[in-house]
């Protein structure tokens, strides 16, 4: 059976193992992944549902009584496919640390205020040139346990789903320059440096709003059409 | 053309984005599939996932993606659905502190296969979790179910890892099937590349 979907285009992706990143270390399968063909159940997915995301939700400073603390910015960009088509009506789900690097999440016990104006959590959903825009603020840099004196880049985490269940991605959006790159074992586990460059975002003028917020753009790649030529003893 | 994003870890507080009940932020999302009044046998889909030490996860999330009791996907790369048909076939559970996560919904009919064959009642599941880098992805098959024997997906597994795709019923409560994910080790669970 053909494909319906590239697979080439997961070679951008990082290994299941990444020695760096350490809990990787007893949550990476050890056998290899089994190979199968792309059958209705996985170019079929999740669609429906996503446009109950309501407008409110993709600005993340008018969630509380008052305005989080922080730089404010605007987070726009397109989503499209390896084709370049625009993946329209698709739902993105974001999350992310105030402006001290703090997470609202119970787990996190980093010694920065939360912000009580500050949740965190946005949504929303692409619109017909698969454009989709977010108001937030930029979040801190964070320490991990993850090595000696280990931080995290500044980060917003992103999940898309795209029209089938193979198109499913949830990755992480960096800001640009950020001087902890060289030192971010998950950031690093891509291991190709332009592939790295496609989850760092873009300032952008324009996008920038006068007297009000910094603009960034970023556009995501979802997995795309197969591009294998056709075999013309099948076609 | 443009080339893809790549994937990254949802990280240890996944549950502020994707399951933000506890964080005052509205879900989408459930583990519950089905309403009672659905037409289908309603099972419960109960499991525990863990890591190479055996360790539950307390920090992972499991999404499932089924057809309906006929077998159709709410889809439209599936001709047959139906417009009407109320069942989405998607749900997304975060696990608890030990690891153990539920899906209550509706036994999937079976569907159609590569070349014209059948392909058994299955349901797709994605992993997402703190060290995971990617996603990672399986596939629940029910135990005792006649058409195992001629699936073309099972049929690319060995044999002798077959059964960690299998959910088995169990023997207390009627309509409740367990299913473990091990994420390495002894009975490590067989994940898919599609």
């Amino acid at each position: 059976m053909d494909d319906t979907y590239s697979r080439d285009g997961t070679r951008a992706d990082p290994p299941y193992l990444a020695a760096d990143y350490r809990s990787t270390q007893t949550r990476a399968p050890s056998r290899p992944l089994i190979v199968i063909p792309q059958t209705l159940s996985e170019i079929t997915g999740p669609i429906y549902g996503h446009a109950d995301a309501r407008p409110e939700e993709a600005d993340l400073t008018r969630q509380h009584a008052g305005e989080p603390l922080g730089e404010r910015i605007l987070v726009r960009g397109r989503v499209l496919d390896e084709a370049g088509r625009p993946v329209p009506e698709t739902l993105v789900e974001i999350w992310q640390c105030n402006a001290a690097g703090r997470y609202i999440h119970v787990a996190d016990q980093h010694p920065a205020p939360l912000d009580p104006n500050f949740t965190g959590a946005g949504r929303c959903v692409t619109d017909a040139d698969g454009v989709y825009e977010f108001t937030s603020i930029k979040p801190g840099a964070y320490p991990w346990r993850n090595h000696a004196n280990a931080w995290r880049p500044a980060h917003i985490h992103f999940s898309l789903f795209g029209p089938s269940f193979l198109t499913r991605l949830v990755t992480q959006m960096y800001f640009p320059g950020d001087p902890l790159f060289a030192f971010d074992p998950i950031f690093n586990s891509v291991p190709d440096a332009k592939a790295r460059a496609r989850m760092v975002c873009q300032f952008d003028l324009d996008t920038t709003r006068p007297e009000w917020a910094l603009g960034y753009t970023f556009d995501i790649v979802l997995r795309g059409p197969d591009a294998t030529p056709q075999d013309p003893d099948h076609a | 053309m443009p080339e893809r994003t790549p994937s990254q870890t949802v990280g240890p507080f996944l549950h502020l984005g994707l399951a933000p009940a506890d964080y005052n932020f509205r879900p989408l999302f459930a583990p519950v599939l089905a309403e009672p009044g659905l037409a289908g046998t309603h099972i419960r889909i109960e499991g525990r996932i863990s890591d190479g030490d055996g360790n539950g996860l307390p920090d992972a999330l499991i999404e499932i993606w089924q057809a309906d009791a006929q077998g159709r996907y709410a889809h439209p790369a599936d001709g047959r659905a139906l417009g009407s048909n109320s069942f989405r076939g998607f749900g997304r559970a975060p696990t608890d502190q030990a690891g153990e996560f539920f899906f209550a919904t509706i036994k999937p009919g079976s569907v159609p296969g590569p070349h014209g064959r059948l392909q058994a009642p299955h349901i797709n599941v994605g992993i997402f979790a703190r060290g995971l880098l990617k996603r990672l992805f399986t596939r629940i098959y029910f135990a005792g179910e006649a058409m195992n024997a001629t699936d073309p997906i099972l049929a690319l597994v060995p044999l002798e890892r077959r059964q960690t795709l299998l959910a088995t019923p169990d023997a207390q409560s009627s309509g409740v099937f367990r299913f473990e994910i091990r994420l390495q080790g002894q009975d490590e669970t067989v994940f898919f590349d599609a």
